[in-house]
């Protein structure tokens, strides 16, 4: 558990960061949230302290971050960041092994950990292992990035804006498989993005930021349905908001008993998906795998503020 | 027709013009001024001069593989040092050790000629780094061989080598002291404040500013402020004389080449250092690396192309400039320089100048393909 307790950065006087308090529970991904100039990126830095707060505490598991000797603390912490700061000198499987090397693991469980992380990026570790960042593409230079990251098996990871510099096809991919990993590791996450779509598709819970401060810190629904401010309001977007929070919704949860032509959904399809197919399909109804219908009425219900 | 090659038409005109001057100069004593002889003078000079011709001629054409022109190059350069030496024993009477037959215009223009050819080969060839360096090894094993066999004894130039050999080793000895002496002091100063005004942005403009200062004073005008200031030194300060200073001789040579070595090595270990991306950098902190390792693991490895770059430019500076020294004692190749820029004599001048040329050369190539190497592991 990641308690942040009153933080706050000053600049010259300035609040970058002002008087911040955050909760996140283990295993649970957070995504702060902000415009540029938020503070969302000197919130997540204070976290690792590559800056040092100026007021306030961050307790890891109930231990006071500022206790530890910075090094040693980061080396608990999983670090990612845009444009994935890979060192250009050294092969992906050395760039892995970075944190295991300073923490001193033997030899043999540190390139069994490689192959371990390089499988579980869907990286071939026979193709992948001696190649140099410079070889690599975008998108895999971004999973050798985050599988650096998770190296050692950090209970918690930090990432700042991970996709920022992905196009946007390989982007959404990036985000589904980092989703996966993150439930299946049961890290706790912390992710920074300026992309209010990226959160919703991401998190757990969101944490707006504005001006230092912290606006709202909600689930994805709620931040969609009672937005706290007309910031938030305004971040999210008007336009396709609806659209959002259907995308929330697996279909399974509106499912009700019935028959209905044409081919059938899967029940973990968001009602996003669902909605499309019944516009794009002209039906009322569309089955769903494994018995059940969805129908337009329930998505309209569901989509229509209440 | 067959289509020429521009930059083989130019050698083979150089060439040309140095077939038609003459090859060596044959003078009575070392002091008088000489007579020029040219190459189809001598006794195997027509067949010699036509088969240089020939290569020259043959070479304009474009078609030729690089490996073809590149050993017709290096077989001309061996023929022409050769003749020079052949051309030396023969016009030297039996028993004479006054007479000296020095290189001409004809020899250093077929030198060019032929050495410009051969670089232009090895250009075309696009070698392997590993290549590259097998060749420069080859280049310098046969200039040694020539050498080692005597062929060019007669030379003027080698003459009065042999008749200061030891001197000359103790000098080239001295000259490579002060030249890779003041590197290694460079170095050891050098890089530490590099870094250190990189991690402290405060102190950046003023140490540039006064290395800056430092690198604009003319060479002679250095060592000339050095006589005075490390003289007083080494007079007022007790023990210093006896530490080694003193106005005169290899301490203020090795001052002075080290001062002037002090910029490049410090901006590049900057510049190297600020090259780094600041994710990279980034990323080294926060994974938990702590100063010295981001240092040591990351900054460095990455800046040491621009780092080895900065050696290169140093050493070959300092080859060239450790001839000064030669001016106020301090040793080196530039003692012959001075000496036979004394007595007029410039065989003896050329007994300085060649060695620090070569010297130069072999250590510019062989730094330059180190860079290489260095960026192709960072890349």
């Amino acid at each position: 558990m990641i308690e942040i307790r009153n933080l706050s950065r000053l600049y010259g006087g300035l609040a970058v960061v002002d008087d911040v308090s955050l909760t996140v529970d283990k295993g649970q991904l957070l995504v702060l949230v902000g415009t540029s100039g938020s503070g969302k990126t000197t919130l997540l830095r204070m976290i690792n302290r590559l800056v040092e707060p100026s007021a306030g505490r961050v307790l890891i598991e109930g231990v006071d971050t500022a206790t530890l000797p910075p090094h040693l603390l980061r080396r608990r912490i999983g670090y990612a960041i845009q444009g994935h700061g890979l060192f250009p000198h050294r092969t992906v499987a050395q760039n892995i092994a970075t944190v295991p090397r300073l923490l001193g693991w033997p030899r043999a469980q540190v390139a069994a950990r490689v192959d371990e992380l390089l499988d579980l990026f869907q990286l071939d570790p026979a193709a992948f292992r001696d190649r140099m960042p410079h070889q690599l593409s975008g998108g895999q230079a971004q999973r050798v990035g985050v599988a650096r990251a998770l190296a050692a098996k950090p209970d918690l990871l930090l990432m700042d804006e991970p996709f920022g510099a992905l196009d946007p096809l390989i982007r959404a991919k990036a985000q589904a498989d980092l989703k996966e990993i993150q439930r299946r590791l049961g890290t706790t996450l912390i992710l920074v993005t300026h992309d209010m779509a990226e959160a919703v598709a991401l998190g757990d819970r969101i944490a707006v930021m504005d001006r230092g401060r912290l606006l709202q810190d909600d689930t994805p629904a709620r931040i969609l349905t009672d937005p706290a401010t007309p910031f938030v309001r305004d971040l999210i977007g008007t336009a396709d908001r609806a659209l959002r929070l259907l995308s929330l919704i697996p279909v399974a949860a509106i499912a009700v008993p019935g028959k209905a032509q044409g081919a059938p959904i899967a029940p973990d399809a968001s009602l996003r998906d669902a909605l499309a197919e019944c516009l794009w399909s002209g039906r009322e109804a569309l089955p769903v795998e494994g018995g059940g219908i969805v129908t337009l009425d329930a998505l309209r219900a569901q989509a229509s503020q209440r | 027709m067959a289509r020429l090659s521009p930059p083989a038409v130019l050698f083979a005109l150089i060439g040309a013009a140095g077939l038609a001057l003459p090859l060596v100069q044959f003078k009575a004593n070392r002091i008088v001024p000489g007579e020029g002889v040219g190459l189809s003078a001598l006794p195997f000079g027509l067949a010699v001069a036509a088969g240089l011709a020939a290569v020259l001629i043959a070479g304009c054409a474009a078609a030729w593989p690089a490996v073809l022109r590149l050993a017709a190059a290096i077989a001309g350069l061996v023929a022409v040092v050769l003749s020079l030496g052949a051309a030396a024993s023969h016009l030297t009477p039996e028993g004479n050790t006054l007479a000296r037959v020095a290189p001409a215009a004809g020899f250093w223009l077929l030198a060019l000629g032929f050495g410009l050819m051969a670089a232009d080969a090895v250009n075309r060839l696009r070698p392997s780094l590993a290549l590259r360096w097998l060749l420069l090894a080859g280049a310098v094993a046969l200039a040694a061989g020539i050498l080692a066999s005597g062929a060019l004894d007669g030379v003027s130039v080698m003459r009065e080598y042999a008749t200061r050999r030891d001197l000359f080793m103790r000098e080239a000895q001295a000259h490579l002291a002060l030249a890779f002496g003041s590197l290694g002091l460079a170095l050891l100063a050098g890089i530490p404040l590099g870094i250190a005004i990189f991690q402290g942005r405060r102190w950046r403009g003023t140490v540039l500013g006064v290395l800056n200062i430092l690198q604009t004073i003319p060479s002679l005008a250095l060592f000339g402020i050095m006589i005075p200031i490390l003289g007083w030194v080494a007079a007022a300060v007790p023990g210093a004389a006896g530490a080694g200073v003193s106005g005169i001789g290899t301490f203020p040579a090795l001052v002075a080449l080290f001062l002037y070595a002090l910029l490049p090595v410090v901006s590049n270990t900057l510049a190297g250092l600020s090259g780094v991306p600041a994710a990279t950098r980034e990323a080294a902190v926060g994974l938990g690396m702590t100063r010295t390792q981001v240092l040591a693991q990351v900054l460095v490895p990455l800046a040491l192309p621009v780092l080895l770059a900065a050696v290169r430019i140093v050493l070959v500076q300092n080859i060239g400039l450790a001839v000064i020294a030669g001016l106020i004692g301090g040793g080196g190749f530039g003692t012959f320089v001075f000496q036979g820029l004394n007595q007029t004599a410039m065989d003896l001048v050329l007994l300085g100048a060649l060695p620090t040329i070569a010297l130069a050369l072999v250590a510019g190539i062989a730094l330059d393909l180190a860079v290489q190497g260095a960026r192709r592991g960072a890349a």
